[in-house]
């Protein structure tokens, strides 16, 4: 695969893998207000998905669309970040995550809408004022939680503590970054750890959270190492196509 | 570009004026969620033009997601046949990316009679500067409004309910 196919797999992957965890929550949110939220969330980042698996296809040329590169890979092909996989715990857990991570691809796509290349330049375009709701949601979420009950901030701190060791992963760089940076073409995630330190920092002192501290920062998504769970979270994402090959609407 | 490259259309057989004509039948299309706009109304039709013989409708999605593109896609083949024109295909693009400042005065309007409060009239504020202006109930027209839910029934609008009138709305959020 080349460079832009696999950066445009890894990135679609993020997407698509946290699409599957959100679209967990529909029927199941704490208000029905939720539920139509997390879909519509979910939905942004399956057509994200949808773009970015395309063009890696189309680009690696093996007659691989995007339902070849989501429903026939195995755990091992699929190049996310750890963050998007982990488990959606309770609403505190997820809205954690979902503010971690919007708030890093908010960041992401900002630059990537700059790209020298005109699909992903596109398809960041696009995506970026969709997720500008998303930061816009997961913040309203972690004040509302954070600053609210006894209850309600002990579980958002808690939340916050499991996602957390999980952040540094989207801010290491490696050598297809390097690379793809260095053309223009790409982002060289570190660039965006000050503004999302400051922008979480905000959040969580105006929601009255510590910043979690950590030493332990598990890494390994974006080489094809993945957690437990993401086995089970691809066996459910694939069992339909792999059960009846070809199935459509 | 030289006259011979401009005369391409007319040696394909579809001449400028049979373009507009077909353009404006493919703008008819509804839109599969809001039937009462067009997809010229929404914006969502970019182009129609002719390449190699074969009548190329662009189209560019609301949303990343927006699972009535399918719908659309299909819709304008048909229309298409239906003008007796076998030729043709849809194409997706991305970029510009659409803009509901691109919705026009007659969409507004057919969405406030739907019942549908449409977007502020303004280019979009930069991403994650969300300004909040109030949103004019499109029943009873007063400002007195709140935000239920910032995201809807699909994925271009947020819940509204009217303070006065007491009646909940959609609002087509502003992109």
């Amino acid at each position: 695969m080349t460079d832009v196919a696999a950066y445009a797999l890894r990135l679609g992957d993020d997407a698509l893998v946290l699409s599957q965890r959100l679209a967990w929550w529909c029927s199941k949110s704490p208000e029905i207000e939720e539920d139509l939220a997390v879909a519509n969330i979910a939905l942004d980042l399956l057509g994200q998905a949808r773009a970015l698996l395309g063009y890696a296809g189309e680009l690696e040329g093996l007659g691989r669309d995007e339902d070849a590169l989501a429903y026939l890979r195995s755990e091992g092909e699929f190049t996310n970040l750890l963050l998007v996989e982990h488990d959606n715990g309770d609403f505190a857990v997820t809205t954690a995550r979902q503010l971690l991570f919007s708030t890093y691809q908010l960041a992401l796509y900002r630059r990537l809408a700059e790209s020298r290349d005109e699909t992903l330049a596109g398809v960041a375009g696009k995506a970026v004022k969709e997720v500008a709701y998303h930061r816009d949601h997961a913040t309203k979420w972690t004040l509302r939680l954070g600053d609210g009950t006894d209850e309600s901030h002990r579980r958002m701190q808690a939340g916050l503590e499991r996602v957390w060791p999980y952040a540094a992963e989207m801010f290491g760089p490696d050598a297809l970054t390097d690379r793809l940076s260095a053309a223009g073409v790409g982002v060289d995630p570190a660039t965006l750890r000050a503004a999302w330190d400051e922008y979480v920092d905000g959040v969580l002192a105006e929601a009255t959270l510590a910043r979690p501290q950590t030493d332990w920062h598990p890494s390994g998504g974006r080489r094809g190492v993945h957690t437990e769970g993401f086995g089970y979270l691809i066996a459910e994402l694939q069992h339909l196509h792999r059960s009846f090959p070809g199935a459509s609407w | 570009m030289n006259g011979q490259q401009l005369d391409r259309p007319v040696s394909s057989a579809i001449s400028s004026d049979e373009l507009r004509r077909l353009r404006a039948i493919v703008g008819e299309v509804p839109d599969p969620e809001i039937p009462v706009l067009t997809i010229e109304d929404l914006g969502v039709l970019r182009d129609v033009t002719v390449d190699d013989g074969v009548v190329v409708a662009t189209i560019t999605p609301t949303y990343s997601g927006c699972p009535a593109m399918d719908a659309i896609r299909a819709d304008v083949l048909c229309a298409l046949r239906e003008q007796g024109v076998e030729q043709a295909r849809v194409q997706t693009v991305l970029s510009p990316a659409w803009s509901t400042d691109w919705i026009s005065e007659d969409g507004r309007r057919k969405l406030r009679e739907f019942g549908i409060a449409p977007p502020a009239r303004c280019a979009a504020p930069p991403a994650g500067q969300l300004i909040s202006l109030s949103v004019c109930c499109p029943l009873c027209g007063s400002l007195h409004t709140r935000e239920v839910s910032h995201f809807g029934s699909t994925a271009c609008k947020a819940l509204y309910v009217c303070e006065t009138c007491h009646e909940p709305f959609d609002h087509f959020k502003t992109l």
